[in-house]
C-alpha cells in the first residue's frame, strides 16, 4: 500500500478536494466543492436527491472529469494519475454493479484478478470477503438471487479485496433493510479502525450519525461540516427550546417573526423555537406567549436531531438563493 | 497491459457467454440457420422453367424437338398453344416464363436451306430469370441443331465437317457443375460470420452499460485495452468455431469442391473474425443501448456483405464508382478469398492481393476499438 508519500505530500489527508466544479451544460451539478478527509476518517456525505453527491464521489474516483478544480486521492492527483488513484480505492455505485450473472465465488476471483490480489493472499482475501458478507456456503450461488443485504455486502468485499487505504460508498445502504444497514456500518466501522478512509454518501439521516464527519451537500454545495454532535450544536445558528403550550397554532403566530426569533415550528404536541444566540433564553419566550394569552407549561433548552439541522440548512441554503 | 487482469477479463466473459442463453443461441445456432436459409433460398440455378409451346407444323421432327425442352430438368411445358393470340395470353397470365413458336414451314425450310428458325418469346419482367431461360433454351436448340446438321449433311452426301460439328459444351473453368451453389456457398459462409461475429459483440460493452457493472468496472485499474481484448479474444473463440461449422457445412452438406489448404483459409478466416469481432465492439463501444447496437450491427454488415461483397452480385459487372467503393467493403476480400480457396486451390501467395487488404482493415479495426473505450462516465 503506498501511503508513504500520500502522507509526506498532504499531511495525512487521505482525500483532498480543491474547488471542484462539475458542469452539465448550464447546470452546475457540484460547485466548488472543498474538502479534506484525514487518513482513517468516515466521512458522511449527506444531501437531498441530485444535491450532487454521486458526481463529486465520481470526480473523486476519476469517472467524471471535473470541469475546473482538483483533486488528491491516497496521495495522487485524480487528473493526471488516475491509473494509480483507481488501484488505491475501493468503490461501490449506487446502482449494485456486480456480475448478477456469475456466483458469489466468480464475482471475487474477478475483482481479484482485476486488482491482482497476489496469487498467495488470494484464497485468504476472498474467504474473509465471504464471511464478512455474511456468506458462507452460498460461494457458488448466483449474485442475482441474494437479497439486498448480501448484495450490497458482497460488493463491498469486491471492493476491498486489494486492500484499498480509501473507499468511496455511494450510497452503499439504499433500499436495504435497516438490520442490514446497521451490519454494514459495522463494517465500515471495522474498516476505519485498520485506517482504512472512507466517503460514504446516504440520505438516510440516521446513519449520518455513524460517521466521523458529515459534509452537507445541497444544490452541488457544500452547506456545512463538522461532527454530528458539532453540526446539532451550532447548526441551527442559535439555541433550540422545546415548549409545551396551547394553543399550539397561536402560539406559533405570535412567535413567527418576533425578534430574537429564529424559527418556530410544531413538534408532535410541542413547539420547537430557535432562539438567536445572545438573546433572552426561555423566561422571555414564556412572556411573550404569555402576553399573547397562551397557556405555556414546561420550556426547556434541547438539542435539535441531524434532520433539525439539514432541513434548516437546506431551507436557509433555498432562501438565500431566491432572494441572491 | 497485465496478463493477470486480462486473464480475469477473458474469464469472466467466457463465464457469462456461456451462461447467457441468448448470446450462445445466436452464436450457436443461428449460423446453422442462416447457413441452411441462405445455403438452400439463395440459387441463381433455375429448374423447371414454364414454358408454353405453338408448334404450327406439328410434324414428327418438331414434335422431337418440344419433347427435347422437356427432357432436358431446365424446363417444363405447362401448356401447348394453338394460336398466335395464344401465346400473348399466355406470357400476359404469367403462365409462362418463355413461348417458343415453330413456324408451319420448319421441316420445309429446314430440308431446302439448311436451316430453320424456331422463334422464342421471353417474358423479360424478371430479367434474371429470363436471361437464364433464354441461355437454356438456346443449349437446347444448338443440341437439336448439331443432331440435324449433322442429318442433313449425311443425307445429301459428304460428311460433316469441323465447321457443322460446333462443340456446345460451354467452357466453364472452375465450377464445372454449373452449379452456382458453389460460388454462392463461400459467399454464405463470409456473410453469416459478419452478421454473427458483429452481433456477438455488439452487446458486449452496452450489455455493461445497461446492466450497472460498467461503472464498478471503470472504476477499477483495468485498462482500456485490457476490455477490449478481454471481449474479443472469448468471442473470437466463438467466431471460430462458428466459423468451422459453417465451412464444414459448406464441404460436407453442400457438397462445395474444397481444394486449397487449410491454413490459407484459416488466415482468412482469423483476420476476417478480428475485422467484424472489431466492428461490433466499436458499435457496441459508441451505443449504451443494447437493441440499438444490435441493429446498426446488423446494418453495417448485412448490407454491405449482401451487396457489394460480390457474393451474389460479381463487382466485376458493377459500374466503375461502385468497383472502387467495393475496395473499402470488408467482406469482398474474404469473398474473394474463400472462393479462391474453395473452387481454384489458390495458395497464400496466390491471393496476397485481398489478404492484403484484409491485414490492413483488421489493424483499422482494432486500432480503432482499442482507443474507442474510455474510462469514464461522460
Amino acid at each position: 500500500m503506498n501511503a508513504n508519500p500520500a502522507e509526506s505530500a498532504t499531511g495525512g489527508d487521505a482525500v483532498i478536494a480543491d474547488g471542484l466544479t462539475k458542469r452539465f451544460g448550464t447546470f452546475t451539478a457540484v460547485d466548488r466543492l472543498s474538502m479534506r478527509i484525514a487518513r482513517g476518517e468516515v466521512m458522511g456525505f449527506i444531501g437531498p436527491n441530485g444535491a450532487g453527491k454521486s458526481t463529486s464521489i465520481r470526480m473523486l474516483c476519476g469517472l467524471v472529469e471535473p470541469s475546473e478544480g482538483r483533486a488528491s486521492v491516497a496521495g495522487f492527483d485524480v487528473g493526471s494519475q488516475s491509473q494509480e488513484v483507481r488501484e488505491h480505492i475501493g468503490y461501490m455505485s449506487q446502482k449494485f454493479s456486480l456480475y448478477g450473472d456469475l456466483t458469489v465465488r466468480e464475482n471475487l476471483r474477478f475483482f481479484a484478478g482485476i486488482y491482482r490480489v497476489p496469487a498467495g493472499e488470494l484464497a485468504g482475501r476472498m474467504e474473509y470477503a465471504v464471511s464478512m458478507a455474511g456468506l458462507e456456503g452460498q460461494e457458488n450461488t448466483r449474485v442475482a438471487t441474494l437479497a439486498g443485504g448480501w448484495k450490497q455486502r458482497l460488493a463491498l468485499g469486491c471492493a476491498i479485496l486489494h486492500r484499498p487505504p480509501v473507499l468511496f460508498l455511494d450510497e452503499p445502504t439504499s433500499g436495504v433493510e435497516p438490520e442490514a444497514r446497521r451490519r454494514f456500518w459495522d463494517l465500515i466501522h471495522d474498516l476505519a479502525a485498520n485506517g482504512v478512509t472512507t466517503l460514504v454518501s446516504t440520505h438516510y439521516m440516521d446513519e449520518a450519525e455513524y460517521c466521523n464527519r458529515i459534509a452537507l451537500i445541497d444544490r452541488g454545495k457544500l452547506v456545512a461540516m463538522g461532527s454530528p454532535s458539532e453540526l446539532r450544536q451550532r447548526g441551527l445558528g442559535g439555541a433550540l427550546y422545546e415548549l409545551e403550550c396551547s394553543p399550539l397554532g397561536a402560539a406559533l403566530e405570535a412567535l413567527h417573526g418576533a425578534p430574537g426569533i429564529l424559527e418556530a415550528a410544531i413538534f408532535g404536541d410541542r413547539l420547537h423555537v430557535v432562539v438567536e444566540s445572545g438573546a433572552a433564553g426561555a423566561p422571555a419566550l414564556a412572556e411573550r406567549l404569555r402576553g399573547h394569552g397562551i397557556a405555556v407549561g414546561t420550556i426547556r433548552p434541547t438539542l435539535p436531531t441531524l434532520e433539525d439541522v439539514f432541513v434548516h440548512l437546506v431551507a436557509r441554503g433555498l432562501e438565500t438563493r431566491t432572494i441572491g | 497491459m497485465s496478463p493477470r487482469r486480462l486473464f480475469a477479463m477473458v474469464y469472466k466473459e467466457a463465464l457469462q457467454i456461456l451462461r447467457d442463453p441468448r448470446s450462445l443461441a445466436i452464436a450457436l445456432v443461428m449460423p446453422l440457420m442462416q447457413m441452411g436459409l441462405l445455403g438452400y433460398g439463395v440459387s441463381l440455378d433455375i429448374k423447371h422453367v414454364p414454358i408454353c409451346v405453338y408448334d404450327q407444323e406439328n410434324s414428327q421432327l418438331t414434335r422431337a424437338i418440344v419433347s427435347r425442352f422437356d427432357a432436358a430438368d431446365w424446363f417444363s411445358t405447362v401448356r401447348t398453344l394453338h394460336d398466335q393470340a395464344g401465346v400473348r395470353r399466355a406470357i400476359d397470365a404469367g403462365e409462362c416464363i418463355a413461348a417458343v413458336v415453330i413456324p408451319v414451314d420448319f421441316s420445309r425450310t429446314l430440308a431446302a436451306t439448311g436451316g430453320a428458325t424456331i422463334q422464342a418469346v421471353f417474358d423479360a419482367t424478371d430479367v434474371n430469370t429470363s436471361n437464364i431461360a433464354q441461355g437454356y433454351l438456346q443449349g437446347v436448340i444448338a443440341e437439336v441443331n448439331a443432331g440435324i446438321e449433322a442429318r442433313w449433311f449425311a443425307a445429301h452426301g459428304g460428311q460433316p465437317s469441323g465447321i457443322g460439328q460446333i462443340d456446345l459444351q460451354p467452357g466453364t473453368w472452375f465450377n464445372e457443375t454449373l452449379d452456382s451453389r458453389n460460388f454462392i456457398i463461400p459467399g454464405v459462409v463470409a456473410v453469416i460470420l459478419a452478421l454473427i461475429g458483429a452481433q456477438l459483440t455488439s452487446l458486449t460493452i452496452s450489455r455493461e452499460w445497461e446492466r450497472g457493472t460498467m461503472e464498478q468496472l471503470i472504476s477499477t485499474p483495468v485498462t482500456a485495452l485490457e476490455v477490449m481484448l478481454g471481449k474479443l479474444i472469448p468471442y473470437f473463440a466463438v467466431g471460430m468455431i462458428d466459423a468451422a461449422v459453417c465451412l464444414a457445412l459448406a464441404v460436407f452438406w453442400f457438397d462445395v469442391p474444397f481444394r486449397g489448404n487449410l491454413l490459407t483459409l484459416f488466415v482468412a478466416t482469423a483476420l476476417f473474425s478480428l475485422v467484424v469481432l472489431g466492428i461490433g465492439y466499436l458499435i457496441s463501444v459508441r451505443i449504451r443501448s443494447q437493441l440499438a447496437a444490435s441493429q446498426i450491427a446488423l446494418l453495417v454488415t448485412l448490407l454491405p456483405t449482401t451487396l457489394l461483397s460480390g457474393y451474389t452480385f460479381p463487382i466485376d459487372q458493377m459500374p466503375r464508382v461502385i468497383q472502387a467503393i467495393t475496395l473499402v467493403v470488408y467482406p469482398r476480400y474474404y469473398v474473394t478469398i474463400l472462393r479462391g480457396i474453395f473452387l481454384k486451390a489458390s495458395t497464400l501467395l496466390d491471393l496476397w492481393q485481398p489478404l492484403l487488404g484484409m491485414i490492413v482493415f483488421a489493424i483499422l479495426i482494432v486500432w480503432l476499438a482499442s482507443r474507442a473505450f474510455h474510462k469514464r462516465l461522460d
